[in-house]
Formats: C-alpha cells, sequence, structure tokens
C-alpha cells in the first residue's frame, strides 16, 4: 500500500493541481468566490431566521455559520466526488491508475476550500466575543473524520453514478432534506427527547454539534459521542472501499 | 520464463441499453421482468507466450479484438475467463491524444500525462525540455492545450511515451503520429527503444511494419486467434491473402 502511494504520489500531486486550476480558473477572484459563497448563505439565513430563533439563540450568527461551514463542506465534498469518477473516465479506460485517486484529489480540494472557509469562521468568532481555548484543538478530531466520512460517501456516490446516472438529482433532493434535517438554524431543545436522540443517527448534524460544543459552550462532548462519530465514518469509509474493490473492473463497462 | 503469458484469454463485454436508463428504469425494467443485458465476446480463447526482448506483432481486422487484448494484458480490464502472467512494469500507449486536459498548458498537461505513465517527478524535470524539442512545440509551452492542432496533440503525446524503459511496452497503433518528417522521426525512436532490449506488443494495419520489426505474429479475426508463431513471414502472407479475398476463414 505505501510502497503504491509512493508510485501514485506524483500523479496524485498532479491531479490535485489540475483540480485545483480547474476550480478557480487561476484567478484570485476565483478564490475569493468561494469563500463568498457561503459568507453569502449566511448572510441570507441571517437575515431570515434572525426573528424566528435568533432572539432565544446566544451567538446566533456563530451557531449558523457552525451548520453552514460543516454542511457545505459535506455536500460540496460529496457532490463533487460523485462526479469524480465519471469525469475521469477518459483516463482510467486508457491507463491503469487507482481509481480511487481522482476521488481524493477532489476531496483534497474540498478540504482546501474548508480551510479556506474555517479562516473566515474563526474571524467571525471574533467579531462575535467568542474566547479562544485549548479546546479548539479538537476541533482537529472531528475534521478528520469527517475527510474520511465525506470519502466514504464520495466512494459509494461516484460507484452508483456509473451505474445510475439519474442518482445526481436524488442526491441534490436528499442532501435539501438532510439539511433540513441538521438543525442548521434551529435548534433542537423544543424537541421531545426522543426525536432530540433521532437527530444523533444523522452523522451531518454529529459534526455540527461537536463544533458548537467546543466553540460556543467552550466544551468537550463525551467518549461515548466521540465514538459514534468515529463508528459512522468508519463505517461508511469501509462500505465505500468494498465498493470500489467490488466494481473495480467493472465501472469500464458502464462509461 | 516468460514475461508475459496469456492462457484462453477470454472477455465478454456487456452490452445493451442499460447504460444510460438511470435508477427508476432500472427498478421498473427489473420489476417487469424486462431487464436485458447482451453480452459480446471480444476476445475468445486466446493464447500467447512471449520471452524477454521478443516483438508480438497483433493483426487483425477491426473489431477482431486487438484494443481489448491490449487493455487485458496491460491490466485495465480483467479476463472474464483465463489468466495473464506478466512481469514487471507495463507502459501502455493506447490511443495517445486521449486523456488530455484542454485547460491546462503544454507543460502541466505534460507532467499530468508523464504522471499517468508512471514517471517520476525528478525524471520530468530533467526530460521536459528533451520532450518539447522532440515534439517541435517549444513555441506553445504555455499555451492551453485545447489550441493545439490534433497533430501537434499526438506528437506531444508521443513525445512523452517514447521515453519510457518499461519491461513490456505495448503500442496500439502509435507509429501512425504527426506528419511524414514527424512518423519517420518517430518510427526511429521506436526502434531505439525496442533494440533497448524492452519486450514489445505492436499494433498495426501496417503489414510491412509487422514484418519488418516483430519476431512473434498473433493473427486475430472477430476475437477468435487464427494464428500465432514465429514464422512471421508465413503468417503475414496468409494474412495478406486473406485480405486480398483469396483465402477464406
Amino acid at each position: 500500500m505505501i510502497q503504491k502511494l509512493k508510485t501514485y504520489q506524483f500523479l496524485f500531486e498532479e491531479l490535485v493541481k489540475r483540480d485545483f486550476k480547474a476550480k478557480y480558473k487561476r484567478t484570485v477572484l476565483g478564490m475569493a468566490w468561494s469563500i463568498l459563497s457561503p459568507l453569502l448563505t449566511l448572510l441570507i439565513m441571517r437575515l431570515v431566521f434572525t426573528n424566528f430563533f435568533g432572539r432565544s439563540t446566544p451567538h446566533y450568527t456563530t451557531y449558523l455559520f457552525c451548520g453552514n461551514l460543516i454542511f457545505s463542506f459535506f455536500s460540496d465534498s460529496t457532490n463533487q466526488g460523485m462526479t469524480s469518477l465519471m469525469g475521469n473516465a477518459h483516463i482510467f479506460t486508457k491507463v491503469n491508475v487507482p481509481k480511487y485517486l481522482f476521488l481524493f484529489s477532489k476531496n483534497v480540494q474540498c478540504l482546501i476550500n474548508f480551510g479556506l472557509t474555517l479562516g473566515v469562521f474563526f474571524i467571525f468568532c471574533i467579531l462575535d466575543h467568542i474566547t479562544f481555548t485549548w479546546r479548539f484543538l479538537c476541533l482537529l478530531y472531528p475534521i478528520c473524520f469527517m475527510v474520511l466520512f465525506n470519502v466514504g460517501v464520495g466512494m459509494i456516490l461516484s460507484a452508483l453514478f456509473v451505474f445510475f446516472r439519474d442518482i445526481q438529482y436524488l442526491w441534490s433532493v436528499f442532501t435539501q432534506l438532510l439539511m433540513y434535517m441538521s438543525a442548521i438554524f434551529y435548534t433542537i431543545d423544543t424537541f421531545s427527547p426522543q426525536i432530540q436522540r433521532l437527530f444523533l443517527a444523522n452523522p451531518v448534524y454529529l459534526f455540527i454539534r461537536y463544533f458548537r460544543l467546543i466553540v460556543i459552550e467552550a466544551s468537550v462532548p463525551s467518549l461515548q459521542y466521540h465514538l459514534l462519530i468515529a463508528a459512522d465514518a468508519i463505517v461508511v469509509f469501509g462500505i465505500g472501499c468494498w465498493v470500489y474493490k467490488k466494481y473495480n473492473h467493472q465501472f469500464l463497462y458502464y462509461v | 520464463m516468460s514475461i508475459l503469458e496469456a492462457k484462453n484469454v477470454s472477455i465478454r463485454y456487456i452490452t445493451g441499453d442499460f447504460k444510460d436508463i438511470g435508477l427508476k428504469e432500472y427498478c421498473m425494467r427489473r420489476l417487469k421482468g424486462n431487464y436485458h443485458v447482451t453480452e459480446f465476446w471480444a476476445d475468445r480463447d486466446v493464447s500467447f507466450t512471449l520471452e524477454r526482448g521478443e516483438m508480438l506483432g497483433i493483426i487483425g481486422s477491426n473489431g477482431a479484438g486487438k484494443s481489448t487484448l491490449l487493455k487485458a494484458v496491460s491490466g485495465i480490464m480483467v479476463p472474464t475467463e483465463g489468466e495473464i502472467y506478466r512481469e514487471g512494469t507495463i507502459a501502455a500507449l493506447l490511443e495517445l491524444g486521449s486523456g488530455f486536459d484542454g485547460d491546462l498548458t503544454v507543460r502541466e498537461n505534460a507532467y499530468l500525462r508523464g504522471a499517468m505513465l508512471g514517471y517520476t517527478r525528478k525524471f520530468m524535470d530533467e526530460t521536459y525540455e528533451q520532450i518539447i524539442d522532440f515534439a517541435e512545440l517549444r513555441d506553445f509551452e504555455d499555451r492551453p492545450f485545447k489550441q493545439l492542432s490534433s497533430g501537434m496533440k499526438s506528437r506531444l503525446a508521443f513525445s512523452i511515451a517514447c521515453l519510457v524503459r518499461p519491461d513490456i511496452l505495448i503500442l496500439d497503433e502509435v507509429l501512425s503520429v504527426g506528419d511524414g518528417a514527424f512518423r519517420k522521426k518517430s518510427e526511429e525512436k521506436m526502434r531505439e527503444i525496442i533494440k533497448g532490449g524492452a519486450t514489445t506488443i505492436l499494433v498495426s494495419h501496417s503489414l510491412g511494419q509487422v514484418r519488418d520489426m516483430c519476431t512473434k505474429v498473433l493473427w486475430l479475426h472477430r476475437g477468435k486467434q487464427i494464428d500465432f508463431g514465429t514464422d512471421v513471414k508465413e503468417i503475414c502472407d496468409r494474412y495478406q491473402q486473406f485480405l486480398d479475398g483469396k483465402l477464406a476463414i
């Protein structure tokens, strides 16, 4: 595996560069746009929902931003990941390269984008009078598992996309639904305890809540919470790997 | 010990209208029992062996299964039946012009392609100048790839590919690249590589090339193996007769 990674390191770097250039079109403004777009979403949500939820939720802007930050990372990286295999069909049908490289490269791209937005997020935290503590270091934990989770979902989706092209429409409907179910702009305190527990079945919500606990409430989640996040990500990633292994040589027939 | 051995290799494609139907239609057809997949054997029971330093020519009309066989040899596909044993590194030059990105510059594309062929960055840094000179694209280095003419594109592709020093080299119609002058240059380059001791598989529609260069010939027709052997002249003669319509198979 390590040997293989070494062999393909150069290719991987070149793929990342290619995707990076394709995304930002070699312009400074291109990069600015990718930060601006989540900020605009944030602005809209802030304007629309402040009247409904903003008054009762402390640090509502940060609260919203946590949700948006995580959710846009998830939706960006899964949507881009979905088309990564099909988009590179002209390469893997001609050259024998590991197919997951295309997906990984797209995910690196999304991670960079996430990193940029995260920077802006911290600036907003300062503006919102959030105190920075050592606990912020814990944020690395959900970020790592989020990457693993996104890659896993991306693997499953990109494989499915090869076989069924309409999966992209289904997925966009599903992400919309997931967005409303991830408590991005509302709090779940008003729900009954049973329903509150149901939210824990949503991995994206877990990540968002982790961020909020650390940033707004300055408390580290329980050990079980950590384990739940790890389990979700590892299971999804495992399924993704299995799908790629099983269908590795069949993608060719469908592109 | 053979460096490459194919044993009763058969490759099946699945075809039909299932490709673009989507999940909804797929479920509908499954429910109605109306889901059909047609099979198509691109290669049937093909066997050959290659020793180190030998050169195999694969001949046959269009649709004979040549390119599919090469995909199996290079590991892009796995044979449906049979087995392929290979030793050492393989470099396959299949359909040279494809796989480039139109928005990247010539330089960036060269690096990307080099990476795909398994070169290291160090190697590319060292040989990049050589590639550009050989492809005669010095003035176009920083142009977007899509602005190049198709001849220039394949010239670049060939120039990058011909640097390979693999144990097994697969050439699919790559010797017919570019204009007359470049073709001559590329043939010389190829001979040089072959002389370097690489085991080579050549697919060509030019019988002259096969007669000239190959030590073994494999003749495929509609996926079936008509002949395989070291008697290049005899097999090529028969193939020529077949092409002229004098021989029926």
